[in-house]
């Protein structure tokens, strides 16, 4: 009985503590680009402008909540939600720690790309239910762009799973305790990250959201609280992604001296600067070369690596 | 048991996000009419609707990620069992992705995944 109070009470806090992070990460990210573009950045509100993001929770909700008349209102109001529940869904199961875990099913990689392929339809929906043209069209690019890089998005992972025998999150950590997994899949890793980086739609791979060409892309007409969700959705998945990509192929949880879970939220923390670092230096890709680097290049790639893993693993075996 | 412990977390995270929407309504202002009932198009008169027939170009790109996202759900389960399978389940899954690359290739050749 008692292990179903602990689990509870880390669903609870794990879904607090990732809607307070989403927040944070929003001054964190304004704070890092303005150090590195050389500029302020937000500094006005409290200590270091922390304050900025009370600011904004309390603006997000007082601003009037708009639904157009010539949208598609169930969809419209239907389509925020589902990009935010499905990336706090993805966490259940992500091991913080040995012992800190919502749950450790045994098909836990399956469980993060079929969440993952959910979030598709958030912004396909989305762009469509606005019956405006620039969201059309972000809905459009979002879409063909997210189908392309999740196909090798769930390829790269394959050799880790190879090696490991396991799609358990907790078997995977486990398996890296002597050498993480970025040392024996290095094209996987990098595959992964570009993959996750697009499914996310960040610089360099935000076609769908293009300021200079689609207005806001698929969120054009959402204001308000829905609004805030696509924000906070997009904050919530590069803080999955980094916590994939730390649990997959970065030993997890596993380091000296400090505790486990300290040792994961470190690596990462290394991996959200790493993705704010990509936005304040490169800028956006075009179009077809997207298209074509997708298809192409990584298809192919990841394709290939997953065949020379399974001969160095039988070739070692 | 496992499961249960996912769909909690399903429930509480749907509940939360209904809170936001819900507490949202409560406080936020509403005032409905004038220039706001107009799809925004940077300032003009946008002309007809925007539900329309798009590119056929989108549609090629959705069957071939059909093709590749069946495959790679075939692959899953024989990444787990990759050990007992050995040299034989290799050669076998080699074959199936030759297979769908030579598809790839087609394609490629067929200029589909050119982007116009």
């Amino acid at each position: 009985m008692s292990s179903v109070v602990t689990s509870l009470l880390v669903i609870v806090f794990v879904l607090f503590s990732l809607l307070t992070t989403a927040s944070l990460l929003i001054w964190l990210e304004r704070r890092l680009l303005a150090l590195w573009q050389d500029r302020y950045g937000p500094n006005r509100v409290g200590p270091f402008g922390l304050g900025q993001v009370l600011a904004d929770m309390i603006k997000i909700f007082f601003k009037e909540d708009w639904t157009p008349p010539f949208a598609d209102r169930p969809v419209f109001v239907i389509a925020p939600t589902f990009i935010v529940i499905t990336a706090l869904m993805s966490f259940a199961v992500v091991p913080f720690s040995p012992s800190i875990l919502v749950s450790d099913i045994d098909i836990g990689v399956l469980f993060f790309l079929a969440m993952s392929s959910l979030g598709v339809y958030s912004v396909a929906l989305a762009g469509w239910a606005s019956n405006n043209k620039y969201a059309l069209l972000g809905a459009l690019r979002a879409s063909a762009q997210m189908l392309a890089y999740e196909v090798f998005m769930g390829l790269s992972l394959m050799g880790v799973v190879a090696i490991t025998g396991s799609f358990s999150m907790q078997a995977i950590v486990k398996a890296q305790e002597n050498i993480w997994f970025i040392v024996l899949q290095p094209i996987g890793f990098v595959i992964f990250m570009i993959a996750g980086i697009a499914e996310t739609h960040r610089i360099p791979f935000d076609l769908p959201e293009a300021e200079s060409e689609l207005v806001a892309g698929f969120h054009s007409e959402y204001s308000g609280m829905k609004f805030g969700m696509f924000f906070v959705g997009e904050y919530i998945g590069i803080t999955l992604i980094s916590a994939l990509l730390v649990t997959l192929f970065m030993g997890g949880w596993h380091g000296p001296f400090l505790p486990p879970v300290l040792w994961f939220f470190i690596k990462v923390f290394f991996f959200i600067c790493g993705f704010i670092l990509l936005r304040a230096s490169l800028p956006r890709m075009r179009y077809d070369q997207l298209m074509a680097f997708g298809w192409k290049l990584m298809l192919p790639l990841s394709l290939l690596n997953l065949m020379a893993t399974g001969a160095v693993i039988l070739w070692s075996s | 048991m496992e499961y249960l412990f996912v769909l909690a977390m399903v429930g509480l995270a749907a509940s939360m996000v209904a809170g936001g929407l819900i507490v949202a309504r409560l406080v936020a202002p509403h005032k409905p009419g004038g220039l706001k009932d107009i799809p925004y198009e940077c300032g003009e008169q946008p002309i007809g609707q925007a539900w329309i027939q798009f590119n056929v170009g989108y549609y090629l790109f959705g069957l071939l990620f059909l093709v590749f996202d069946v495959e790679a759900a075939l692959m899953y389960p024989w990444a787990v069992v990759f050990r007992s399978v050995g040299l034989a389940g290799l050669i076998e899954m080699a074959i199936f992705v030759l297979v769908l690359i030579i598809g790839l290739v087609y394609a490629w050749r067929k200029g589909v995944l050119e982007w116009v």
